[in-house]
């Protein structure tokens, strides 16, 4: 365990990627198999099943320490993190158990079943069993996600590194659907690229944002044009008779999404398609909260399906009659794509329409129908380009249309978690509605480490009221706050929900007097969230 | 009877006629410790410890009017008894002791209980009303043992010399530097430091305190003096230009605020050393227990979250607004 901690605390301090990357292999040649494979499932999202939830740690840390619930409040408020503010609130170490990283995961995972009692006895022996940092990733393994700053590509890498195999080739290896139990490292990286796991996805291939104009991209002729939707990214795969729908976190949705079940008898074997997962209804996209009710539900009920009906919008073909076709070009790809969906006959699947267009000047003009059409702007992807693994500059090209930005006043702050703990950074923005003040959005981002620092030493001084962790601020801060899409809400007392808020710019030179109303904010729902209502 | 009032100006006694480190300018001032927050600028008369003397004259200028009085060393204004006790915190901190009528209230400055080496330990004082700092005032800050930390620093210095990379610590100029070089003058043969820590050093190597000598880092010092070396410097040269010149470099941080790995994270430091010379959570209990006072009052840090606690505890106690320190201390590892 003390290896994985060291690995942990120097990840999460470098700034570093040669730094980190070299921990990462250097940690990846010399740990145990067993830690190996675990810290490979943890680090590309395969959390383990929770055994033990974090309202139960918290209150074995409240009895062991006998601190009251403010104050275990107060602490977790000022560290930002509960499984490092439990770390730190429990007295020192006793009985160390010098074990490795699987001894307590795999412990933890026999708990599944235990009763409370056992549990909380296995809980209490391991905070005792072990130090500060280890105790820390003992927590992070329980409540899950751990927000180190290492990349699914820079594992990738590091392993690469170790192993001596190619990236792309590793990268496809280590997808898909397998489980730290029952296999090992050794047997992933063994086996043959086109392997034993008929779920596996290919790595998602990712495109850069194009700064300024197209015509750096040299003759249009060269390039497909395509609207950019704003859905879930997957993969669907047909293979041996089986049908598994991945997101681009590499998660296995089929479950999620009944309306592909009669894919599975239409599909050929040995076929994947890369696309988009849409709400859509009378030939347009829903607004992306339509989406979201679909997400995080296990079970979809009949109303949902209504409701907020998925199709899948095909981008790509990458396997087709079982062969890897991701080196063939694009212009070669989508001929076999377009054969295919139009064979298939089934509203369920959809193509990707090309954008015609005959100049630069002319595709600039399209962009600006993307928001009509409920699109966030349009692709780009060079006609003879192979699909790359990974985020890769030169071949595709993401060309967003300009946010929408409305300037709000800040009226509340939170305190934030990871590198902004203890640092109000979590703000509410309210516009005005007469001599009212209406919340609308909050946002978290789009600071400098500069300015959040000047602003949370202003809104120290500044506070009115304190709720639990929320403080109330004097109304005197202006911000632009810009977003992607705006659509009604009537789960939000400004009546309107905004997708991506962020601040834009801070507007030190704009009084508050002078701050966006409702009215424009309802205008702009006018204008720009028409496709809402249907 | 409040032998001690909370005004605008600072802490008052309005029966001897004196303020407990004022932020604004007033008569006469006593002074907890030569802190800038503690020990301002513009009094007409400063009463402090005989060590801070000239600390105070080094940062407020030789022409203030100061008398420094030792560590138990009973004075009278107007009738009223105060005295100055060991505080613990840096050189010549004290806790100001004020007795009126048989009423007791101390003022405790900032302080820490573990022996530095250099300031004389903090000794509690019994009292009516303890008027504490709290800068750490919550259960998550615990300290290592101090032998701990400097033998992770003095691993640290090793390290960065074996991968070729000097040492840049960033402490604060008066306290957290000199206990650092006070505690690795066995393990480092030549310490390199910042103007604005080698000023007071040479203060109070004149002194006559047991420090080891200190090179200051001049534009005139050769690149190669940094090879390997171990340079202190205050925190205010952290992301400056000043700093290039050390590259290689690995850059440790040492404060309190290094115990919540968010704080270290956000500053880019490569290493964090949880070293305070402020009481932790246990130490400020045990500190206020050991006065017996029945009355405290929490100043500042986390204030308001100690005065609950210590009402909850059965001690009357309530949280004061005063300009020291201040919430905006999170990111000056002063602390």
């Amino acid at each position: 365990m003390q290896q994985f901690a060291e690995l942990v605390q120097l990840l999460s301090n470098s700034t570093k990627t040669n730094e980190k990357l070299g921990a990462l292999s250097q940690y990846f040649a010399t740990a145990p198999d067993k830690d190996k494979t675990w810290v490979l499932a943890l680090f590309s999202g395969r959390r383990p099943k929770r055994t033990v939830n974090s309202t139960q740690l918290k209150t074995w840390c409240m009895q062991a320490t006998g601190l009251s619930d403010w104050l275990f409040e107060e602490c977790y408020h000022t560290v930002g993190d509960l499984g490092e503010t439990i770390a730190l609130l429990l007295p020192p170490s006793t009985t160390p158990i010098a074990a490795p990283l699987h001894y307590w995961l795999e412990q933890l995972q026999q708990l599944e079943k235990a009763t409370e009692e056992t549990k909380q006895a296995f809980i209490l022996q391991a905070w005792d069993a072990l130090d500060n940092g280890e105790r820390f990733v003992f927590n992070k393994l329980i409540t899950g996600g751990f927000r180190i700053g290492v990349s699914q590509k820079m594992m990738v890498n590091a392993l690469a590194k170790t192993y001596q195999i190619e990236p792309a080739t590793l990268s496809h290896m280590i997808s898909g659907n397998w489980d730290p139990h029952n296999v090992t490292i050794e047997e992933l990286l063994h086996q043959h690229t086109t392997g034993a796991d008929a779920s596996r996805p290919y790595p998602f291939y990712l495109a850069y944002a194009l700064e300024g104009l197209p015509e750096s991209l040299g003759p249009e002729k060269d390039w497909q044009a395509e609207w950019k939707w704003d859905g879930i990214r997957g993969q669907i795969i047909k293979r041996e008779g089986q049908l598994f729908v991945w997101s681009r976190g590499e998660e296995l949705i089929t479950e999620k999404f009944p309306e592909f079940t009669p894919l599975t008898a239409a599909l050929p074997d040995g076929t994947v398609l890369d696309g988009e997962i849409l709400t859509f209804a009378n030939g347009l996209p829903l607004p992306f909260q339509t989406l979201q009710t679909r997400i995080g539900r296990k079970n979809v009920t009949r109303k949902q399906l209504q409701e907020a009906p998925v199709i899948f919008l095909c981008y790509d073909l990458l396997e087709w009659e079982g062969t890897d076709i991701r080196e063939k070009t694009l212009a070669e790809r989508r001929t076999l794509l377009e054969a295919l969906v139009q064979n298939m006959q089934m509203p369920v699947l959809q193509l990707s329409p090309e954008i015609i267009f005959d100049s630069w000047d002319q595709l600039t003009e399209l962009r600006l129908q993307s928001r009509d059409k409920g699109s966030e702007g349009l692709m780009l992807k060079k006609k003879i380009a192979a699909y790359q693994v990974g985020r890769k500059r030169g071949d595709w090209w993401k060309w967003k249309i300009d946010p929408l930005v409305i300037d709000a006043v800040m009226i509340y702050a939170q305190k934030g978690h990871g590198r902004r703990s203890n640092l109000y950074t979590d703000y509410t923005f309210a516009v005005k509605d007469g001599d009212q003040l209406v919340a609308f959005t909050k946002a978290y981002s789009g600071l400098t480490d500069k300015e959040i620092a000047e602003v949370d030493n202003w809104i120290k001084r500044h506070s009115i009221e304190k709720f639990g962790p929320v403080r109330t601020v004097q109304p005197q801060l202006v911000f632009e706050i810009a977003f992607e899409g705006i659509a009604a809400s009537n789960r939000h007392k400004s009546g309107v929900a905004l997708r991506f808020p962020r601040i834009n710019r801070w507007r030190k030179d704009k009084p508050v007097a002078e701050i966006n109303t409702l009215e424009d904010l309802k205008e702009l729902l006018r204008v720009n969230g028409h496709n809402t209502c249907s | 009877m409040n032998v001690l009032q909370f005004t605008d100006n600072g802490i008052y006694c309005p029966a001897g006629d004196f303020y407990i480190d004022p932020w604004k300018p007033v008569k006469r001032a006593v002074i907890t410790h030569a802190h800038s927050d503690h020990a301002r600028w513009g009094n007409q008369y400063y009463l402090c410890e005989n060590a801070s003397v000239p600390l105070l004259r080094l940062r407020l200028g030789n022409d203030i009017q100061v008398q420094g009085v030792a560590y138990g060393e009973t004075i009278f204004f107007n009738g009223v008894k105060v005295s100055l006790h060991p505080a613990g915190h840096i050189i010549g901190s004290a806790q100001i002791r004020v007795e009126q009528d048989g009423e007791i209230w101390v003022a405790s400055g900032d302080y820490k209980l573990e022996n530095d080496g250099l300031s004389v330990p903090f000794e509690p004082i019994r009292c009516h009303t303890f008027i504490t700092e709290s800068t750490f005032g919550l259960p998550i800050y615990r300290w290592a043992p101090q032998q701990q930390i400097f033998d992770g620093i003095t691993q640290w210095i090793y390290e960065n010399q074996q991968a070729g990379k000097a040492s840049v610590l960033l402490a604060y100029s008066l306290g957290k530097a000199q206990r650092l070089l006070y505690h690795l003058k066995d393990k480092v043969d030549h310490f390199l430091a910042h103007g604005a820590i080698a000023i007071p050093h040479e203060v109070l190597l004149q002194e006559g305190w047991a420090l080891p000598p200190v090179e200051r880092i001049t534009p005139e010092t050769p690149k190669t003096a940094f090879k390997n070396a171990v340079i202190i410097a205050p925190p205010s040269a952290e992301d400056n230009v000043w700093m290039r010149r050390f590259q290689p470099y690995s850059l440790g941080i040492c404060s309190g605020w290094m115990q919540v790995r968010g704080n270290m994270r956000r500053r880019n430091a490569d290493a964090g050393f949880v070293l305070s010379d402020h009481a932790d959570w246990a130490g400020l209990l045990e500190a206020v227990t050991a006065t017996g006072a029945e009355q405290v009052y929490a100043t500042h840090g986390f204030s308001s979250v100690f005065a609950r606690y210590l009402t909850e505890k059965g001690i009357a106690a309530k949280e004061v607004t005063t300009s020291y320190g201040d919430e905006e201390i999170i990111n000056n590892p002063e602390s």
